[in-house]
């Protein structure tokens, strides 16, 4: 059995004509969440968007290796169908399809069926119960879209978790929900996770194995997230790069 | 009426239970095969022919070709000249009908051409939802319909009306409606089109001549094949405090065109919005959108949006990542934006509309 859930090798992504990442590499390891540090504009959402497929065929070269299989041919629902679940920072509106709906689309449910008593008590639990009949992010505020995003990621029972900045724009409430449901799920299921943040607040409720600096378009430094959080709130970026730790390359 | 008739009329929300309507009215080319109200409902309304309704009530002269114009072109022309038949709906003074009223135009003739005329009445103070459904019997090829409606909503009065159609491909279709509402009264008009058609356009006006009445417009239309439609509604803000709401969902398939219009016209302190979208799901279909507002007093306050493009890739991706496959994402999106629910329905006329529209997005 392989050691990692993810292991990408060599990969990079072009945004239009612009390359993002260039010859990335990072290992995620099996039950662990990890976070992924960088600039603004250097490539992490692209990177978490690569890896759930929806950047894919030419616009994303190299391996992505999921428990050991290569899947970087493979589409987004395939991907998810595997396990692994993305939480988009700035999910669409799309008219007509409800909260419910979404639901039933996460958890396999035709739409004839209804919401079980769990799946219910869930949306309650995150605050959702009264948007089950809206249409999916239409007028939610920025939490709201937050805490939806998170449920239908954790109801699609996701091996690795990609979530896109779960602690921007979120109230202090809302962040310590959003960091002990995440942490809560990874220990439960032996999940592991790979979080975008700025400022590393979910790191109060979360204890990530790892962080990874996106820079340049690769790597350029990993270890541990609070000493790493540390040196770029003193040194910046900038720090970074004069840095090159010799964990480089995860 | 025949198997495959009847059949059909499940399509456009009609049913033979007699229990489940407070009323109905079916006409087939130019003969009246039910024209009759629940007995839980006689002294709360009344459903009738027209030509009987002008025989019994001469007062009715007075609602008769009063807010739609005989002259407005060769249709009404040709409607006034020759009227087969259509339903006369009065509901009582305060009355509060819980059960949806039901009426059906069916051409079951080739190359038949209907021209029917409605009047409804909704008195002071009551409450009505009708079901209309107009359709060509599935053997039916050329034909045309030609539907005057006159709606008149009292003060206080409010009427729910939605009209399912069902036409085909050699069919012409030519609606003309007008709707006079009073004070604090209330119109919504939903219209659901989902068949191809030859060629059909409607633009309804309806007029919120009552202080504080309210007209709501949607539609859900679905071109297929060659189909050509130019819809679209229109309200005029006449009275003071008066409130006004279209909205039009359009889809163009294959060959279709669609020109989908909205119209307000602000003549009096009023707040009203126009919505307007479309999606094209093919390279040869075209939607037209033509919102248009006129505010003829500073205390209008008139708005619309409007968007028509392809399905956004980003709705597609997003449901893809919840792992349904790239076609399915892209009928759950279409059978979202065809969402009955923007009709605000009462839940069992909501059910009924459902299951037609269900029925007839099933292969989107």
């Amino acid at each position: 059995m392989a050691e990692e859930i993810l292991r990408i090798k060599s990969l990079y992504v072009r945004a239009g004509k612009k390359e993002i990442i260039k010859g990335l590499d990072l290992n995620i390891g099996i039950g662990k969440p990890y976070i992924l540090l960088g600039p603004n504009g250097a490539g992490k959402s692209t990177l978490l968007m690569a890896v759930a497929g929806i950047i894919s065929g030419s616009a994303a070269r190299g391996k992505i290796l999921y428990f050991g299989k290569d899947i970087s041919t493979k589409a987004a629902d395939q991907r998810a169908r595997l396990g692994i679940s993305s939480g988009f920072q700035m999910p669409p509106e799309i008219k007509g399809v409800k909260l419910k709906d979404m639901i039933k689309i996460c958890t396999g449910k035709s739409q004839s069926e209804e919401l079980s008593a769990d799946e219910l008590k869930l949306a309650e639990r995150f605050k959702l119960t009264e948007f089950l009949e809206r249409d999916i992010n239409v007028d939610f505020s920025g939490g709201e879209k937050k805490r939806a995003e998170l449920m239908q990621v954790l109801l699609m029972r996701p091996k690795l978790l990609l979530i896109d900045e779960p602690d921007s724009g979120v109230d202090i409430e809302s962040l310590k929900f959003i960091g002990t449901e995440i942490a809560d799920y990874i220990k439960k299921n032996n999940a592991s996770a790979l979080i975008i943040t700025h400022q590393g607040s979910i790191l109060e409720y979360l204890k990530a194995e790892k962080a990874f600096v996106l820079l340049n378009g690769r790597i350029e430094c990993s270890g541990r997230p609070e000493e790493i959080i540390t040196h770029i709130s003193k040194k910046g970026y900038e720090g970074c790069e004069d840095c090159k730790s010799p964990m480089k390359n995860g | 009426m025949d198997k495959r008739a009847l059949e059909s009329l499940k399509d456009v929300g009609i049913k033979g239970n007699e229990k489940e309507r407070a009323g109905s009215y079916f006409l087939s080319n130019r003969s009246v095969l039910m024209s009759r109200i629940n007995r839980s409902f006689k002294d709360k309304l009344e459903v009738m022919d027209i030509k009987d309704a002008l025989k019994k009530h001469s007062w009715l002269r007075d609602y008769y070709w009063k807010i739609v114009d005989k002259d407005q072109d060769e249709y009404t022309k040709a409607a006034y000249e020759k009227e087969d038949g259509g339903y006369f709906i009065r509901v009582f003074e305060g009355e509060k009908v819980d059960l949806p009223l039901q009426s059906c135009m069916l051409v079951s003739a080739d190359e038949f051409s209907q021209k029917v005329h409605n009047v409804i009445i909704a008195e002071r103070g009551s409450e009505a939802n009708i079901i209309s459904g107009c359709l060509a019997h599935p053997g039916v090829g050329k034909a045309e319909h030609i539907g005057i409606s006159e709606f008149y909503i009292k003060d206080n009065a409010k009427l729910n009306f939605t009209m399912t159609h069902r036409w085909n491909e050699s069919t012409v279709v030519r609606p003309r409606s007008s709707a006079l509402i009073g004070d604090s009264g209330k119109f919504v008009s939903n219209y659901i089109c989902l068949n191809p058609v030859k060629s059909l356009q409607m633009y309804p006006k309806a007029l919120c001549n009552g202080k504080g009445s309210a007209a709501v417009l949607n539609s859900l239309v679905f071109g297929d094949g060659g189909s050509c439609f130019d819809i679209g509604s229109r309200v005029l803000l006449n009275g003071h405090g008066s409130r006004g709401e279209v909205v039009s969902r359009t889809i163009a398939k294959g060959k279709s065109t669609v020109i989908a219009r909205g119209m307000l016209e602000g003549n009096a302190k009023s707040k009203a919005h126009l919505e307007c979208s479309g999606l094209l799901l093919s390279r040869n279909a075209k939607i037209h959108a033509v919102p248009e507002l006129f505010a003829n007093t500073p205390e209008a306050d008139l708005s619309h949006e409007a968007a028509v493009g392809k399905i956004a890739e980003k709705e597609i991706i997003y449901l893809m990542s919840r792992g349904v496959s790239k076609e399915e994402a892209a009928s759950i999106i279409t059978r979202g934006f065809m969402d009955v629910t923007i009709f605000g329905l009462p839940e069992k006329l909501r059910r009924s509309v459902q299951d037609v529209m269900d029925k007839a997005i099933k292969g989107f």
